[in-house]
């Protein structure tokens, strides 16, 4: 973000406005003018994608608040209130449920695609950091909203989770009593979560705000990696990413309204339809499917402790990627080893949300020949997932050799990635000096 | 886009739609029928859902109850009786309440209420009544039925994996022989189509014990599938409508997406990308 | 912006040719089309609009007793009236009437605020019953929400004899039509039928 706005108010009304609170002028910067790279890619969409995501959950949330009844007694028929009578309420309710599972697929891709181009890296570490935060909170209200309908799987999964809680030595019963508001999950425990899923969003909200903020000191990365050196390198950012990001937000909210329209139910769980009952468990508990992985983290750990710090582990270790890959090359795109133990990584962050879907001991497909069940899956799959952060990422940054970078994102958009004007082998930018 | 990003995508959408396809054991999967309301245009056959309604009527309600409907829902938008015949001429309603077929069915339910001076009466229901439940709470219902609580059936088609096949295999499910090694005990009863294979509902239709209104042979599978059609609306009573707004809503963001593509290149061809 | 174009390859001003108006145009559409499930998500639901009737027993009335029954989840007056209060109604001179409408839901809109198109003479009789003429005449049921602002009149003070609206000092006559105050309205009555000769049905 350059100091100088380039904002001129045109008429008196906006001159006078300007001198007392800078508002439009910082829209101006922030989302007109600012300087983006010209090369970013669609992958690069979903940070725009997912705001909407927070809009629509937000907006609908809202309006379900005007029908739901916290209470135990009422809140499974408030529901059905709400899918039978309330106008339009089966709408808002599909859209509210179905836009939970369409946010996480976006933060995952946009997880993802930070992890690809290393946009976790110096100067970029409290973006990133603001960004699992974010994710956090994602993943509590989500769990939050999911106890509200009252179902089966609703009762069980809050029962499951808040008894993790009390794995913790000493303070784990007075923990989880204190999160009960009882000796069980019951009436308390709905009340309270339905204040604080209806908090958390706005917490969203304001982080979100900072993970803008924190975005603009650095401005964006890019797929190359290569930080921004003159204004060829960028384009304003409307109309040429608002135009791009639009489209790409169309394109997901038709994919979004297939789901609410014609599978509304195929991202959730049949047994959430049948009203809590505290005698009996569903055959199979399993969380909704963006939390899988990390159910079978848990599993993996056959002590009860041991797999609750293990789950709260690896979201921890994203806490601190940023000083664990000692790579001086940003993008994977020029980093030959890591882009291939990165696939492995995403496909074994798949693999671990099929191990947390099935029963442990059935066994894996293929794979079941020799013995496999989904237990042993999770537990290998498990130990890639925390040998990716915490060792292959720190060594490979010492053993591997980086393929050769354009030596400006303006020539790697003109001469494609490869550098063209340099000859072979070294590479336009000394592989041990990162553009800055 | 490069090869990594699209394994990726399509990995992520094999995941999604794998994860709630979970959960089947120990249990036979059922047999797919040919739904009319499947599809993307499916709609609800109206005479179907009617003679489900009879079947639902007089065979379930004994012990089943439908605890989120109310009488009116039958004559709402969508709702077997949504047109009725009044004197030989097809009537609809805008209000269900005014719905004499709706009123009717409402008046042959006796309601629980309290008086203007305050005595616990019965009175005959009225269509904005939800259907009464059997008994009189759960303990009296497994009382009544060998410890076994018959589930509510407002939402049984959503609530159970592969709904409406579930349901329909299931009724019809009554016929073969345990094999050896399976216990059935008294008051249980072999349906293979039942997680764990062993039902406490005994069967509850036979060949012509229901006499449709509309001539129709109530044959086992015949009821059997009607009920499960009515159970399936009950479920799900504003599908017809979810669908017609999808499709505009599908070809209002497919039109949009196009413009903006073109907006997009448009913006684009004045500088190298 | 205009610097950033340095850089581009046409340069000049941003041309708004057809197909952005278009495409916003046509962003702009859907998004007010999305308003209306969210404001109409307000309304009154099925199951509201749905609610129940109410029936009231009127043989428990003798003349000058009153009762207040919730209609719609609304207070209603049912009042028996004494031959006194039905005869001061019927002798009012129209002309003295702030709102000379009937506001009777079994009425037309147009109908005159006689007393008769206000007592229970306007109610239906459902088939093959019939009510005592005089109980009809006597009996009297409005809406106990005031016209102005919704409080409930109380019963006995004001100065038509009938209620009096504590809150903004409205006063109502025998037949429940506003005479006095701030209220622009004649309380208003609900639609309503006799099922029986002693039972009278709302809604």
């Amino acid at each position: 973000m350059s100091g100088n706005s380039t904002y001129e108010p045109k008429t008196p009304f906006t001159r006078w406005l300007d001198a007392r609170l800078p508002i439009v002028r910082l829209g101006w910067d922030s989302f007109v003018d600012f300087p983006t790279p010209r090369n970013l890619n669609y992958w690069y969409t979903f940070g725009g994608i997912l705001s909407v995501c927070l809009m629509v959950q937000i907006i609908t949330g809202i309006v379900l608040a005007m029908h739901y009844v916290p209470n135990i007694d009422y809140a499974f028929a408030s529901v059905q209130r709400i899918d039978r009578d309330v106008n339009y309420g089966w709408l808002i309710r599909s859209i509210h449920a179905v836009g939970a599972s369409m946010f996480f697929l976006a933060v995952y891709m946009h997880i993802f695609r930070g992890l690809y181009y290393g946009s976790y890296k110096a100067p970029r570490e409290i973006l990133w950091i603001l960004g699992v935060v974010i994710y956090l909170l994602m993943m509590a209200a989500a769990f939050l909203g999911y106890v509200l309908p009252w179902g089966q799987m609703s009762f069980w999964g809050a029962m499951v989770i808040t008894n993790l809680f009390g794995a913790l030595p000493l303070i784990g019963e007075p923990v989880t009593q204190w999160l009960w508001g009882g000796f069980t999950v019951g009436n308390e425990t709905l009340n309270r979560f339905f204040s604080l899923h209806y908090l958390i969003p706005f917490l969203i909200a304001g982080v979100v705000v900072l993970h803008i903020w924190a975005l603009h000191v650095p401005g964006n990365n890019n797929p190359t990696g290569i930080s921004v050196k003159t204004s060829a390198d960028t384009l304003p950012f409307h109309p040429y990413y608002t135009v791009k990001d639009g489209f790409a937000i169309v394109v997901f909210l038709l994919i979004f309204a297939g789901f609410v329209f014609y599978a509304p139910d195929v991202l959730g769980h049949a047994d959430n339809y049948i009203e809590a009952n505290p005698l009996v468990t569903p055959a199979m508990i399993v969380p909704e499917w963006y939390l899988l992985p990390f159910y079978a983290i848990l599993r993996a750990v056959p002590d009860k402790l041991g797999g609750v710090i293990l789950m709260f582990a690896a979201i921890g270790v994203l806490f601190v990627l940023p000083w664990l890959d000692t790579s001086k090359v940003r993008s994977m795109r020029y980093r030959p080893m890591a882009r291939w133990f990165f696939g492995f990584f995403v496909v074994s962050c798949l693999g671990l949300g099929w191990a947390g879907a099935e029963l442990p001991d059935t066994l894996v497909p293929v794979l079941g020949a020799i013995g496999v069940d989904f237990l042993l899956l999770g537990r290998v799959l498990t130990i890639y997932y925390f040998a990716y952060f915490l060792v292959i990422l720190p060594v490979l940054g010492f053993v591997e050799k980086p393929t050769p970078r354009p030596a400006s994102i303006e020539e790697s958009v003109l001469y494609g990635d490869k550098p063209a004007k340099s000859g072979s082998g070294a590479g336009a930018v000394p592989a041990a000096q990162p553009a800055e | 886009m490069n090869k990594l990003s699209k394994l990726l995508a399509v990995a992520a959408v094999t995941v999604m739609v794998a994860a709630p396809a979970i959960g089947a054991g120990y249990y036979r999967s059922p047999e797919p029928y040919d739904w009319s309301f499947e599809g993307p245009f499916g709609e609800y056959d109206r005479q179907a859902v009617q003679r489900g309604f009879q079947v639902y009527q007089q065979v379930c309600s004994a012990c089943h109850g439908l605890k989120h409907l109310a009488f009116r829902h039958l004559g709402q938008e969508g709702g077997p009786f949504e047109t009725v015949m009044v004197d030989g001429v097809e009537q609809s309603y805008a209000n269900p309440n005014d719905n004499p077929v709706i009123a009717a069915i409402a008046a042959e339910y006796l309601i629980s209420d309290i008086d203007d001076i305050g005595e616990t009466i019965e009175r005959p229901g009225r269509p904005s009544d939800m259907f009464p439940y059997p008994f009189a709470n759960e303990a009296q219902a497994r009382a009544a039925n060998g410890g076994a609580y018959p589930p509510d059936l407002s939402i049984i088609v959503r609530a159970r994996h592969y709904g409406a096949d579930y349901i329909r295999s299931l009724l019809m499910g009554y016929d073969e022989e345990p094999p050896a090694d399976l216990d059935i005990r008294a008051g249980s009863y072999y349906n293979p189509y039942m997680p764990g294979m062993v039902i406490a509902m005994a069967p509850q239709l036979w060949d012509g014990m229901v006499e449709y209104a509309d001539g129709t042979e109530a044959t086992t599978e015949q009821m059997a599938t009607d009920v499960t059609h009515f159970l399936a609306w009950a479920s799900n009573p504003h599908m017809e409508a979810r669908k017609r707004m999808g499709l505009m809503v599908m070809i209002y963001l497919f039109g949009l997406a196009v413009l903006l593509y073109a907006s997009y290149r448009k913006v684009w061809s004045r500088v190298k990308h | 912006m205009t610097d950033n174009h340095s850089h581009t390859d046409e340069g000049g001003e941003t041309r708004r040719d057809f197909i952005h108006i278009a495409a916003a145009g046509m962003a702009a559409l859907g998004g007010a089309a999305v308003l209306w499930p969210f404001i109409d998500q307000m309304n009154p639901a099925a199951d509201t609009l749905a609610l129940g009737t109410t029936d009231v027993a009127v043989d428990q009335l003798s003349p000058g007793d009153e009762i207040t029954v919730m209609f719609r989840s609304m207070p209603h007056f049912v009042r028996l009236r004494t031959e006194a209060e039905v005869a001061a109604a019927r002798n009012e001179d129209m002309g003295n009437l702030p709102d000379r409408l009937a506001r009777n839901r079994n009425l037309e809109d147009s109908a005159p605020a006689t007393d008769e198109n206000r007592s229970a003479m306007s109610a239906a009789i459902a088939e093959g019953q019939s009510v005592d003429e005089t109980l009809r005449a006597a009996l009297l049921v409005t809406s106990a929400n005031c016209t102005h602002l919704g409080c409930v009149p109380t019963q006995g003070s004001g100065d038509y004899g009938a209620w009096f609206c504590p809150c903004h000092g409205s006063h109502y006559d025998t037949s429940g039509r506003i005479r006095r105050g701030p209220a622009p309205e004649n309380l208003p009555i609900p639609p309503m039928t006799f099922i029986s000769a002693t039972t009278l049905r709302l809604g």
